[in-house]
């Protein structure tokens, strides 16, 4: 399990509104480590999650899980979207937002099974919800919609787990426990992947990290990235090459690939 | 046809009164609709537009008159009501402001049809007229309305640019006038007050529903053509200003014809046109542009195939069959001979019986294309640390994108390589 | 006996759009519901003068037509030709509507539709239009009829689609990332309210319908922080709305339509000031614990 390759990344090209995020990023992590992924703002981080649960076209490149497809192991897989992407004020209650790691697209238009509302219970007791199952989420604070979150993604028993941005506005009491329970996913052989903007914790934090601006600057255990060198080609602003290539692509409607482009479905290094 | 003529010639007077009043009520609309555009509220507008119609109800049954200046003065309140409403309603509680407007508007156009239904049913004499603002009846104009739209759209005008550098700021970002020491505030309740007094005067033309077309329509298209807010003021203007008059022109021409929408129609037509055909910005140059891209994609591999295979592989005395060619890239029959014909035409490849020869300026393009190439891929292993067996296939295409700048810089930047990540040797001009 | 007719009819309209319009709400897409109200305008005229008759069938699929038409529309505008969304909307529906004015007033002969319907319905007219059931003994009113079976279907959907459109409408994107396609369940809810809009148009006219789909939603939503209350509050306000509509414009010798759409703002004010009055409050015990 150790030495399992949990997610590939091969040579990913991504855009927003035409103009390229992410260039060329290409990564291998192995499964169950807890894995920083960090960068300055706008360096392509959320967009990188985006792209590994396919919620967004890339222009070329794939990712692989477990060598296959997300639509064939996308049970296996958990997506914590950032907390500020939902509206708070919509009317549900803790439960019923823990109860959505259980839907499945076969299961929709039928009601939860009682092993499934057991799983959920479950999830709210390891982030200490469950006394706040009936509460309604807007009246939540901002540590306690996270556990939520984070609730919710624990439902669904992935093996491999991708979080925007957990620690944003949470409370100290509330970023520990995530951080204790996240480790405690990785001693289980489960791969976390955290999007993390904090320097400051990040060598704490995690065993693995990956370094982004726009370009892969690097990925590896911890001890091996996180040197000042790194640091500063991924802080020290972006390429001012790359940057201008991406304005010009953006302006004059150039296509990132080609049409002819083979890579994209590729079946792996040639 | 002698129909155009005698309303072009304006003798008739009804004909002066109506086709001058819209053209004025579309002009005012169309630039201080432009704002409303810039700040992205043209749902705002179409919602101040529906909420004027209790104000109109109102001011009639209070007064009982049809007088053009009290029933404007209802509606404003009114319209600045709805204004306050809506803005109150997304501030103060959870409701988004897109279900604030749709709200707003269809409440109070409701409470409008209410008393409208009203008036009509109770039958006090004069009240017929009052549904023109409905759909507006510019052909009912008077004299007296012709005035005071005149004398409004003056004052608006004059507002719009005696502040046209705040309203400008604003527009553009709010924020930025906040921090630039702007009075924020007041210069929102003005545009506030000038959008609202141009719906007031506008609905008279083309009523309460399509109120929203004469205001951010003009403005549309205007955008298509210009970035620059004072052209895009004139041109929204004159935009407006014709589809006011061509839609009383139609309505002439056949009094069947209702005004209001023949100016929505006019102003919706010229708007899809100027989208997608105005330099730069439309489609259809953004399509053609997209072509032209494709077509240099194609005809820079195509050179490339012939460095490959005349320079490195010294076959350049034979000269190349199009069989040796197609081998070497898998390009569809059709695309290729397009592009050895566009080869040909810019006299970059030259036709020996049935074999192709690089003429010496398609070397020197050839030789740009496969030096781009080459220094795109030294950057990727530079500068993206990409594995060397994962090069190639990310520099296709970039080569085509690369600028004589951006060149310039990727040579200081690499230092003048000599070879590539694969040790081929990087080709230079001399 | 007439009053009935018509009160039922115009609350099983509003009832069935304050069920849709709760999701429309929630999904944030208030204003779309209101541009394919506008829009399903020419829709209805073209289908009646291509029919000749009144009759619902055509009437749908005319209308269906032009409401596909206006979202397409507004796609194009805003994702190809970088237009912003809230001119593309404005833009589109305006042009729409406007053309089906023209339209009526080019064909006023064939075209049996006058300005004042499109704007504000014939509920009044409904008891006048007839179905007779075993032998004439039985008889509703078409429209009656037709509302009711909306709402059972409109009922039903969401009974047996509320997960679906509970987590499409909470987290589009983790829906995605489940494997949910969000883009169908996004068509199938968009067909339901243009179906509502289609069949309700006769009843209240094109633009009341937004008023019916957007005010006892939100009102509901000020009240509570449930759903299913959310739902239940805003089906009670359609439904008092109507009643209460009815004979107000009895009182008033007003449009009917006009009427319940008043009412049902006026419950709006209250739940407003309900709610700020109870946010208030419980400021002032925070401020008093603390």
């Amino acid at each position: 399990m150790e030495n399992q390759t949990a997610l590939e990344v091969h040579n990913l090209t991504a855009s927003y509104q035409r103009k390229p995020v992410l260039w060329e990023i290409d990564f291998k992590v192995p499964s169950g480590h807890l894995i920083g992924i960090l960068g300055p703002n706008g360096s392509g981080k959320t967009t990188l999650l985006r792209n590994i649960m396919n919620l967004m076209e890339a222009d070329s490149g794939y990712v692989k899980i477990f060598g296959k497809d997300l639509d064939e192991v996308r049970s296996r897989l958990s997506y914590v979207p950032q907390r500020e992407s939902v509206d708070w004020n919509f009317p549900a209650s803790v439960r019923e937002v823990v109860e959505m790691g259980r839907y499945r697209p076969g299961n929709l238009l039928r009601r939860l099974k009682s092993s499934d509302k057991q799983k959920v219970k479950a999830a709210l007791e390891k982030v200490g919800m469950l006394a706040y199952a009936d509460r309604q989420i807007s009246e939540l604070s901002g540590g306690q919609q996270q556990r939520v979150f984070i609730a919710r993604s624990l439902a669904q028993e992935a093996d491999i787990y991708l979080m925007d941005e957990p620690f944003v506005g949470v409370d100290a009491a509330t970023e520990e426990a995530i951080l204790s329970l996240l480790s405690g996913l990785r001693d289980e052989g489960k791969t976390v992947l955290i999007v993390h903007h904090d320097l400051q914790s990040a060598y704490q934090y995690f065993d693995w990290m990956i370094l982004l601006n726009t370009r892969l600057i690097a990925a590896g255990p911890k001890e091996e990235v996180f040197n000042s060198t790194y640091l500063r080609e991924a802080y020290g602003g972006k390429l001012n090459l790359l940057s201008k290539l991406g304005e010009i692509i953006a302006r004059e409607q150039f296509p990132l690939r080609e049409p002819d482009f083979k890579e994209k479905e590729g079946s792996g290094d040639e | 046809m002698n129909d155009v003529w005698a309303f072009f010639s304006f003798s008739d007077p009804t004909v002066r009164i109506v086709s001058l009043g819209t053209v004025f009520l579309a002009m005012s609309a169309s630039v201080v609709g432009t704002f409303a555009f810039l700040r992205k509220r043209a749902l705002v507008g179409d919602a101040i537009a529906h909420a004027i119609l209790p104000g109109i109800a109102i001011a009639f049954m209070l007064s009982g008159t049809k007088n053009p200046v009290v029933l404007m003065m209802g509606a404003l309140i009114s319209g600045w009501l709805a204004t306050w409403a809506m803005e109150y309603i997304t501030e103060k509680t959870k409701l988004s402001n897109d279900t604030a407007v749709a709200l707003v508007l269809s409440v109070f156009f409701g409470i409008g049809i209410m008393l409208l239904t009203h008036i009509q049913h109770s039958g006090s004499g004069n009240q017929s007229g009052l549904d023109q603002y409905l759909f507006g009846k510019a052909a009912g104009m008077t004299e007296q309305d012709l005035w005071t739209y005149s004398v409004v759209a003056v004052l608006l005008l004059t507002v719009v640019l005696s502040l046209y550098k705040e309203l400008k700021v604003y527009s553009f970002n709010p924020d930025f006038a906040a921090v630039s020491g702007l009075p924020v505030k007041a210069i929102r309740r003005i545009l506030n007050l000038v959008t609202v007094l141009a719906i007031a005067i506008g609905i008279q033309s083309v009523g309460v529903v399509l109120m929203a077309a004469l205001l951010i329509t003009p403005a549309a298209a205007a955008r298509a053509w210009t970035s620059s807010l004072k052209i895009m003021l004139i041109l929204a203007a004159l935009i407006g200003g014709i589809s006011g008059l061509s839609g009383s022109l139609i309505s002439y021409l056949s009094p069947a014809m209702p005004t209001g929408p023949w100016i929505v129609m006019t102003l919706s037509i010229i708007t899809l046109l100027s989208l997608f055909f105005a330099p730069k910005r439309g489609a259809l140059s953004r399509l053609l542009k997209q072509r032209r891209h494709s077509q240099k994609i194609l005809n820079e591999n195509l050179l490339k195939v012939f460095y490959k295979l005349s320079v490195e592989r010294k076959l350049e005395q034979v000269g190349l069959s199009v069989d040796q060619l197609q081998a070497e890239r898998a390009i569809n029959k059709s695309d290729f001979a397009a592009a050895i014909r566009r080869l040909k035409r810019k006299n970059w490849l030259l036709a020996e019986g049935e074999k192709l020869k690089l003429s010496s300026i398609g070397l020197v393009e050839a030789k740009r294309v496969v030096r781009l190439h080459r220094l795109w891929e030294m950057y990727l292993s530079q500068r993206l640390n990409l594995k060397e067996d994962h090069i190639h296939p990310n520099a296709e295409s970039m080569e085509h994108i690369i600028s004589p700048e951006l060149e310039a810089l990727l040579l200081k930047e690499l230092d003048f390589p000599t070879q590539d990540p694969h040790n081929s040797p990087i080709p230079y001009a001399n | 006996m007439e009053a009935i007719f018509i009160i039922a009819t115009g609350a099983l309209v509003a009832m069935t759009c304050a069920l849709l319009g709760s999701f429309l709400l929630l999904r944030k897409m208030a204003m779309l519901g209101d541009a394919i109200s506008h829009a399903v305008l020419p829709g209805i005229v073209l289908a009646f003068m291509i029919s000749g008759s009144r009759d619902n069938f055509s009437m749908l699929i005319g209308a269906s037509l032009a409401g596909l038409l206006v979202t397409l529309l507004i796609e194009l505008l805003h994702k190809k030709i970088h237009l912003q969304e809230d001119a593309s909307i404005g833009i589109s529906f305006t042009w729409l509507f406007a053309i089906g004015v023209i339209l009526i007033s080019a064909y006023t002969e064939q075209v049996d539709l006058d300005q004042d319907c499109v704007l504000y319905g014939e509920i009044a007219y409904v008891p006048f239009d007839l179905i007779y059931f075993s032998g004439g003994e039985l008889f509703f009113p078409r429209a009656t009829i037709i509302s009711g079976l909306l709402f059972l279907l409109t009922l039903g959907f969401v009974l047996v689609a509320y997960k679906g459109l509970k987590i499409t409408s909470f987290n589009s994107d983790y829906a995605k990332s489940l494997g949910i396609s969000t883009l169908a369940w996004h068509l199938v809810f968009m067909s339901m309210v243009s179906i509502t809009t289609v069949l309700s148009f006769e009843i209240v006219g094109a633009i009341l319908i937004v008023a019916l789909l957007v005010v006892p939603p939100a009102t509901a939503y000020l009240l509570t922080k449930r759903l299913k209350q959310m739902l239940l509050l805003a089906l009670i306000f359609a439904l008092l709305s109507a009643i209460g509509g009815y004979y107000l414009a009895v009182l008033l010798d007003a449009s009917i339509a006009g009427a319940m759409v008043s009412l049902a703002g006026f419950f709006f004010l209250l739940a407003l000031i309900f709610s700020r009055l109870r946010s208030r409050s419980l400021k002032v015990d925070a401020y008093l614990n603390e």
